[in-house]
């Protein structure tokens, strides 16, 4: 809680202006009912009219300051509250933005994005009924006890008795309440879990004919939730009606004793009356403020998640101002393209095996570089080294002669053209999602992009072209429109490096041969490093890395390879037939 | 082509705004249909309806004690004030009576309403229990043209979300309005009982309180409005940019995407304050009108005790009525706009439930036993839209042990056939068969018990691996099991798992790799021994090397199975029985593979395509 209170700081002037503000509001809320016992015991005890009337005038005068304070309150609350909340999303956001994979699989994609929206909507909101509720609570409470000893110091006893027993009450209920609540929160994920996995599995149900099996699945989830949710509305339903009773009966106590007093000549029945109402406001505020801890530990849990994410500070840095090598004007850089890996060993954080070990190669422009291997074999891992998502372990990565580590990652980050395993695009248009590669991009180059990338048939057949839209991760495009695009994406970069991570299967053959045919001409001067499962994509490579568990089973060409290197004989031997491969 | 585009949603649901505002404010749906709404979804307490009136009897009683004892608490003041004035001792014999009564009446008030909230804590629970029973029963009935029409998220949300709505609303919002007109009426009765001219006063207050309200009410709607659509841009940008982190990264564009993150917070920003702003009026102005009669009550009924009209423990009842009076009106307020956020939600909720359901099964189905495998496609038609017809006329002949191999570019319309087979959609015109018998005349269960498919989205559910296997055969022992990852060549990296069999798969199966869930929905089909074999390009993740064991396994598994293969791989394709070439929803070619390289048509040009580099 206190390492996000840091970023109220500049809010400080408004908080003070805001506490200001509610004290005065609760103060002259507090002072109505002295005034009460004043008509009461001074006006009507004296038959005195002129006095009622004036002290109702200041009650009136009271209740509007008490009014106006409210809605400054309310005006500047409002403002620090939303205020607070939009600075923490910018902070969060722009700290994720800056997160490499390692610190960004941590966490997961859908997990980051609950906490950058819901978690931090609850905090925003916290903060707020903090302000208006959270505060006042304590000072009506404390304004109150001291207003009912000034009123009727006889009667304080009634208060030191009747504070804990609420005190105590209140406590229990949170207690046995709190793990219920919990508990219902689990069985409501379980239920959604369920569900989930009854919507996207729905062609494997029906398929094996499990619809009975899963209704059963849901049926049990669905009961147990129930039954939860009835045991914590019951004992809930204790919480309100046991609470007013506790005030009911102390009100007689109040009247019981305070009549006493008044019999025996040292309390007015003013004041009495007064005191009724302190009590009432007091147990009133510490209801208020028990509601709070319900809500608290679900704000902490927000709290907590959030700040997990600011904590983590990403491993992967720019060198230091001034210390990175310039790229474009620097004169050790004279090379263009050239990609080199030196010994590299990397593995993932908490793994014993390395998934990369010991990894040379040098791939140079007009170059294609494949990598080949089976699922697990490390080369999307390769990959991802290169625009630095991670940092290796040992060795080092060149791109142009110069470490990876040692250049910033922007410049390091233009000189790659990258096309995932994965196509996906982003909300806009079919222009906009190209130009993604090269802001300033002309209509010529996108033009060029698409084309070289086979996308012009399909953008042509939309009747809005090039600024046909493309909804979130181009869900209303194909697989291989997808695909197309994205290779588009890259190719409008006129990168050095070009890094294909098995970005062709979504391509039918005939596409994927004109497109291989397109690319050819285009990424003459580039390096090429493709990553495939099919050989028949690799087999033209100038070199071929054959990855086996994370080591180099054999680099050369498909020749070579075919003599030298069982592994990758075997690769060929299960997709292709002897006749084929010569 | 619809069929690919679905997929790509994956199974997170998107992720809503926050529902709701403080007082319900927030909530800003209307229900296109209060009444029938309403009386669709009283219907459901029908069952319950002794205990809904119970619940409504105890409801009225406790509210009526709570109103009746400021009433007699004041006849203790007065019993004090009039004995004070009067000079004479103080009547503790009769006060202490009345504080008896007073407490009698305080403890069966809370009584009722704890009986009350708890009799309905059951009712409610129970009655959305069986709503949700009956949406999940529902959505097995539903065509899976439903569930490609929609996310998964939009469906979620309606089970989980929207019954949950209906369930605070059961438990809440129904005895809370009752109470609250209770309240308000009965107070209005026990002041005019004490006082009509001081009632009239603090009555003055109703009308301010009612159009101030109504006022805010509306002005803050719009802004919550705004609120609402910019926090779901903002939602929507953030799922956006984080699921392309690696993208964005990679082309260096976090700059822009800060930015604009910053645009929609900033915009966010502006509406929400101002809905904050405003809808927080509301309290202290209710505050303000409350303090009004308070003041009002003190200063005339000050006059009139002094007067004598009226006693003192009276003024102060009548203060406690005056303190009291408001709330009712801001709690009926924000009660309506629950309701009518509730009556949307039943809406939404019943809309599923008078969705059209798949046509059901033939009541006289032929049972079917020792199926042979033969299966025929005549002059089949089928489009997902109307209109726009994907198949126009297609014929196919399969002999049973026949493997057949569908090739094509994309979006030819191969995933459709299987849709089609497993009657996952149903023809336009034409028929499908199996064994000379129209799929339509079968049972569904019975079709797809005939199936074994391993489709392209590797399907697996949280539970343990060995759990996710036997779901091919619910009946199938351990051993089985463990033959049937054995086959599909799973077993070796299944043991190689710290727990087994046992290993328990997590929510997003993150923890096994791709290729190795593919191996387990083998295995699962494998345990299935299915007469008719789908596969579904299911083999395009798994490494090269594992597939090699696998391709032994299918081979084995097809034997003397008729199987449908939907691959890219042209080797699988070569051993290929019969090839059906497809484009644009049409076989443009079938045959074998020689014959149809000889053709020299559309299979050639793709085939060479393969290698011409």
């Amino acid at each position: 809680m206190i390492k996000l209170i840091r970023y109220l700081k500049p809010f400080l002037p408004s908080v003070v202006l805001v506490l200001v503000l509610v004290l005065l509001q609760s103060l002259s809320q507090l002072f109505l009912p002295t005034l009460m016992a004043d008509i009461v015991d001074k006006g009507i005890a004296a038959d005195n009219y002129a006095v009622i009337f004036r002290i109702g005038g200041i009650m009136l005068a009271v209740a509007l300051v008490s009014a106006a304070c409210a809605f400054a309150a309310s005006f500047f609350s409002a403002r620090v509250g939303m205020g607070y909340g939009r600075v923490l999303r910018n902070k969060v956001f722009s700290h994720v933005q800056g997160f490499s994979l390692r610190e960004y699989n941590q966490f997961g994609a859908a997990s980051l994005i609950t906490r950058i929206t819901n978690d931090i909507t609850q905090v925003q909101m916290v903060v707020l009924m903090s302000m208006r509720m959270l505060i006042i609570a304590p000072l009506m409470m404390i304004g109150g006890i001291v207003m009912a000893v000034s009123k009727a110091p006889q009667l304080s006893r009634l208060i030191l008795i009747l504070m804990p027993v609420l005190l105590i009450a209140v406590s229990v209920m949170a207690y046995a309440v709190m793990p219920l609540f919990k508990a219902m929160q689990a069985k409501l994920d379980k239920l959604n879990l369920v569900l989930r996995e009854n919507l996207t599995g729905i062609r494997v149900i029906r398929a094996f004919n499990r619809d009975e099996h899963e209704q059963k699945r849901f049926d049990a989830a669905n009961l147990d939730l129930t039954n939860t949710s009835i045991l914590v509305n019951r004992l809930m339903a204790i919480a309100m009606p046991g609470m007013t009773l506790l005030l009911n009966l102390a009100s007689i106590a109040i009247i019981w004793f305070g009549g006493q007093r008044v019999a025996g000549g040292s309390l007015q029945v003013g004041d009495l009356m007064a005191f009724l109402q302190y009590m009432m406001q007091i147990m009133f505020s510490l209801m208020m403020v028990s509601m709070m801890f319900v809500m608290l530990p679900r704000a902490m849990a927000s709290v907590n998640r959030i700040n997990a994410v600011l904590e983590i500070q990403p491993e992967i840095a720019d060198p230091e101002l001034g210390m990175a090598v310039n790229l474009a004007t620097g004169s050790a850089i004279e090379k263009r393209g050239y990609l080199e890996f030196r010994n590299v060993t990397f593995s993932y954080p908490g793994a014993e095996v390395p998934v990369l070990q010991d990894i040379s190669f040098l791939a140079s422009p007009g170059e294609v570089t494949a990598v080949i291997g089976g699922t697990g074999s490390g080369k999307s891992t390769l990959i991802n080294l290169i625009p630095r998502f991670y940092d290796v372990d040992s060795g080092s990565i060149l791109v142009d002669g110069v470490d990876v580590r040692d250049m910033t990652q922007e410049s390091l980050r233009n000189k790659i053209g990258y096309v995932p395993q994965q196509a996906l695009l982003f909300t806009g248009t079919i222009a906009s999602n190209i130009r993604f590669g090269k802001e300033d991009a002309t209509f010529a180059e996108v033009h060029k992009a698409a084309e070289t990338a086979q996308a012009l048939d399909f953008i042509s057949a939309m009747p809005e072209g090039f600024d046909a839209p493309v909804a979130q991760g181009g869900v209303n495009l194909s697989g291989g429109q997808k695909q197309r695009l994205a290779i588009a994406r890259a190719l409008v970069r006129h990168p050095e490096i070009y890094i294909f991570d098995d970005s062709f299967s979504a391509l039918d053959f005939r596409t994927d041969a004109r497109l291989r045919r397109a690319l050819k001409d285009e990424t003459a001067n580039a390096t090429m490093l493709i990553v495939a499962q099919r050989v028949t994509t690799v087999m033209d490579a100038d070199r071929i890395i054959v990855l086996e568990k994370g080591t180099v089973a054999g680099i050369g060409t498909h020749k070579e390879l075919m003599e030298t290197c069982t592994v990758y004989r075997e690769i060929v031997l299960s997709q292709v037939s002897e006749e084929e491969i010569a | 082509m619809s069929r690919e585009r679905r997929r790509d949603e994956g199974g997170r649901p998107r992720l809503g705004p926050p529902r709701g505002g403080p007082a319900g404010l927030g909530l800003l749906e209307k229900p296109k249909d209060f009444k029938g709404t309403f009386r669709r979804l009283t219907g459901y307490l029908r069952p319950h309806l002794g205990k809904t009136v119970f619940v409504f009897v105890l409801a009225i009683l406790s509210t009526a004690f709570g109103i009746l004892s400021p009433r007699i608490l004041g006849m203790a003041t007065t019993e004090l004030y009039e004995s004070i004035q009067a000079g004479r001792a103080i009547d503790f014999a009769h006060i202490g009576k009345v504080l008896l009564a007073l407490g009698i009446l305080y403890v069966l008030s809370a009584v009722f309403s704890f009986g009350q909230q708890f009799v309905m804590a059951g009712v409610a629970q129970k009655t959305v229990y069986d709503m949700r029973r009956e949406i999940k029963h529902k959505l097995s009935r539903l065509p899976l043209k439903y569930y490609d029409a929609r996310t998964h998220g939009e469906i979620l949300s309606r089970v989980t979300n929207d019954v949950d709505t209906i369930s605070r609303s059961l438990q809440q919002s129904l005895t809370q309005l009752i109470t609250s007109v209770v309240t308000l009426a009965g107070i209005v009765i026990m002041m005019l009982t004490i006082s009509p001219l001081l009632t009239l006063v603090i009555v003055l207050v109703l009308p301010v309180a009612f159009v101030l309200t109504r006022t805010v009410t509306k002005r803050s709607r719009k802004y919550f409005a705004g609120q609402q659509k910019n926090l779901g841009d903002l939602n929507g940008h953030v799922e956006e940019m984080l699921t392309g982190h690696k993208i964005i990264k990679v082309f260096g564009r976090e700059n822009e995407s800060v930015r604009k993150f910053e645009e929609v917070n900033n915009k966010l920003y502006s509406t929400a304050w101002k809905a904050q702003f405003i809808s927080g009026l509301i309290m202290p102005m209710m505050n303000f009108l409350n303090n009004i009669g308070f003041v009002a009550v003190c200063a005339f009924g000050g006059v009139m005790v002094t007067q004598g009209a009226m006693a003192l423990g009276d003024l102060q009842a009548m203060i406690h009525y005056s303190r009291h009076f408001t709330q009712p009106i801001t709690q009926t307020a924000s009660i309506a706009n629950i309701l009518q956020a509730t009556m949307a939600a039943a809406e939404r909720v019943f809309e599923v439930l008078d969705e059209e359901e798949e046509v059901p099964d033939n009541p006289d189905a032929p049972e079917i036993h020792a199926i042979r495998g033969d299966v025929s496609f005549e002059g089949v038609q089928f489009g997902y839209k109307d209109g726009d017809q994907l198949y126009q006329n297609l014929d196919i002949d399969v002999c049973h042990g026949q493997t057949v191999a569908i090739v094509g570019p994309t979006g030819a319309g191969k995933t459709t056939l299987v849709n089609l087979l497993l009657r996952f959609y149903d023809v336009g015109a034409g028929r499908i068969t199996v064994d000379g018998v129209d799929i339509r005349e079968l049972t569904r269960e019975d079709l797809r018990q005939i199936f074994g498919m391993v489709l392209q989205d590797t399907w697996l559910f949280n539970g343990t691996i060995g759990d996710n296997i036997a779901y091919g055969r619910l009946d199938a022992s351990e051993e089985e099991v463990v033959q049937a990852a054995v086959a599909a060549r799973a077993d070796h990296f299944i043991r190689t798992l710290p727990e087994g069999y046992n290993t328990l798969l997590n929510e997003e199966a993150s923890n096994i790799s791709q290729g190795e869930k593919q191996l387990l929905t083998i295995a699962r089909a494998i345990l299935a021994d299915p007469a008719i074999l789908i596969l579904d390009e299911a083999t395009s993740s798994v490494d090269t090397r594992t597939e090699i064991l696998i391709q032994k396994a299918m081979a084995e598994l097809m034997q003397g199975r008729t199987s449908f293969v939907i691959a890219h791989r042209l080797s699988t394709i070569r051993n290929a029985d019969l090839i059906l070439v497809m484009n644009e929803g049409q076989i443009v070619e079938q045959g074998k593979h020689a014959e149809l390289l000889v053709q020299n048509g559309f299979y050639a040009e793709l085939y060479n395509s393969q290698f011409a580099g």
